[in-house]
């Protein structure tokens, strides 16, 4: 169990670093998904070892995989409305948001 | 298929955890390190693959299919659709990161310290015991009796981004 565990804290940290490191808009939804994942072998390895009486935390899994899809979808539809308008989606030159 | 079943399931710490685990973490590793973004989408599926198979070494078969078919089938498609469209920054020899990179390695450092710390100093209470059989009967019955109401609400999540995306990306026409 705590290999997982640990292969989960590792995932999460390489996306969490991808997504401070990253310039490209899409690089950063790459990463993002790569914690998404991370989360989800969480919950699947805690239905498998902590309750396994029933299937909850796949459950819940298959809920964060499709919100995430969701969440692809619109990040990617604003990358490209991004690009249309700027030229470009290099994350550090889109300020406009910033106070 | 049985006893291909027991094999995978019966050590946690079998051969085949660490042979997916490696390959998880040195494409994750690709995915946020390579100056080629087309590359790195590419490991982004090779990942998401990986971690279908650790579902599967969990007995999570229903979940392993649905990633296989919603990130590979459809997110990795619609990431690699969108590096396509924008593919004027993506060949160019730009930079793909930031000048955070030093202090982005020794926060993930700490990160990752304190979570695996954590991890191995909490009493986790594990068990060992079967999980239901026949998972998607399972899955399936769960979703259309407690969780008849979150899947209904997902769904429209989902159409509502659909809507949403469609809206944002298309052409102003005025």
């Amino acid at each position: 169990m705590l290999q997982y565990l640990a292969l989960a804290a590792i995932l999460f940290t390489i996306g969490v670093f991808g997504v401070l490191t990253r310039r490209n808009a899409v690089g950063i939804l790459m990463s993002l998904e790569l914690m998404f994942n991370a989360a989800n072998i969480n919950l699947v390895v805690f239905n498998r070892y902590i309750g396994p009486d029933n299937l909850v935390g796949q459950i819940f899994a298959l809920f964060v995989v499709v919100v995430a899809a969701a969440e692809a979808v619109v990040g990617l539809a604003i990358v490209l409305l991004l690009y249309r308008n700027w030229r470009g989606i290099d994350v550090d030159h889109i300020n406009i948001m910033k106070w | 298929m049985e006893t291909v079943a027991n094999f995978i399931s019966d050590v946690s710490a079998n051969p085949l955890f660490y042979f997916i685990a490696f390959v998880t973490i040195a494409s994750a590793l690709c995915v946020v390190t390579l100056k080629n973004i087309f590359h790195a989408a590419l490991f982004l599926i090779l990942t998401l693959f990986s971690v279908a198979g650790l579902y599967i070494l969990l007995h999570a078969e229903f979940l392993a299919v649905a990633q296989v078919l919603i990130y590979v089938g459809a997110v990795s498609v619609l990431i690699i659709f969108a590096i396509m469209l924008t593919s004027r920054l993506a060949s160019r020899k730009i930079v793909q990161s930031n000048e955070q990179v030093t202090v982005g390695i020794f926060v993930c450092f700490l990160f990752l310290l304190v979570s695996i710390g954590s991890l191995y100093n909490t009493y986790w209470n594990g068990i060992d015991a079967p999980l239901p059989e026949n998972n998607i009967l399972t899955i399936g019955k769960l979703l259309m009796t407690d969780y008849v109401l979150p899947f209904e609400v997902v769904s429209i999540v989902l159409l509502a981004a659909l809507i949403g995306a469609i809206v944002l990306a298309r052409e102003e026409r005025s």
